[in-house]
């Protein structure tokens, strides 16, 4: 494969700027589903930087980036199947998914 | 120097930042499924065969449907009149942009020690991930067993019609 030529400084600056991104988005947009868009983008950050230090570090054959980042992307599915079923429940109770109108915890 | 990489990672990084800067929600959602293309392939890069592939199932095959799905549910794809960007913006921006000036600091003051060529290729089957994952990760994996069970029952759950008369 091609990975061996690229330094791994390029994938951890690719890494840190698609967390920059996630956080910006999650921390920018009104929209609920927008929001956790940005936490996947943070996510996915953080499983670049676990597979690049795997593949750089001195014992890939150990794979135990490679199994960090697998379990990572499970709990982030399940993270993402809990979050959208509670925007859609929070739309069907306020019939809104704008974050700054969601003022109130109780219904 | 690596021009696939230059590219692949190019693409990555501009579907990560339509995701987040598009107006039209589905749009956001198309693009991020471009974001979540490259970094598959860049994990096909890293010689992680199955990492990618499971990027791919994951991420493209169920969590950009979803999100597809409760953006239509959601009818979120009708952009709202007073913008799309809270109104605290400008600082969520700056935390963003501190965050990613640190990491990146943090990541060329540490270049020196670095490895800058990786070990030879380490050959990893299928086979030896599944051994790995029924042997030395066999009680991670139970808990990520367990934890997606209760994540599926309670997404269910949450987003159940109410009944009336239960509020």
């Amino acid at each position: 494969m091609t990975g061996a030529a690229t330094p791994l400084v390029g994938y951890l600056l690719v890494a840190a700027l698609l967390f920059a991104i996630g956080l910006a988005g999650a921390l920018t947009r009104r929209n609920a589903i927008l929001v956790l868009i940005g936490i996947e983008l943070m996510l996915n950050a953080a499983n670049l930087n676990l597979i690049a230090f795997w593949r750089y570090g001195p014992h890939p054959e150990a794979l135990t980036g490679m199994m960090f980042a697998i379990f990572s992307i499970a709990v982030a599915a399940a993270e993402a199947a809990v979050g959208l079923g509670l925007v859609i429940s929070i739309h069907r109770h306020a019939k809104t998914t704008d974050l700054d109108q969601m003022n109130r915890m109780k219904g | 120097m690596n021009i696939p990489f230059y590219l692949i990672a190019a693409l990555t990084v501009l579907g990560g930042s339509a995701a987040v800067l598009l107006k039209n929600t589905v749009h956001c959602a198309l693009a991020l499924t471009i974001a979540f293309a490259g970094l598959a392939v860049l994990f096909l890069q890293l010689d992680a065969q199955f990492a990618g592939f499971a990027q791919i199932l994951v991420y493209i095959g169920a969590v950009a449907i979803l999100v597809v799905f409760a953006i239509l549910l959601t009818r979120g794809s009708e952009t709202p009149k007073d913008g799309v960007f809270s109104h605290t913006w400008l600082a969520g921006l700056a935390v963003a942009a501190a965050v990613f000036s640190v990491l990146g600091w943090a990541v060329l003051q540490s270049v020196p020690g670095l490895p800058y060529t990786p070990a030879a290729a380490p050959i990893v089957t299928v086979n030896d991930i599944g051994k790995a994952l029924m042997g030395r990760y066999v009680l991670p994996l139970e808990i990520v067993a367990v934890l997606l069970t209760a994540a599926l029952i309670g997404a269910v759950i949450v987003a159940m019609h109410e009944k009336e008369g239960t509020k």
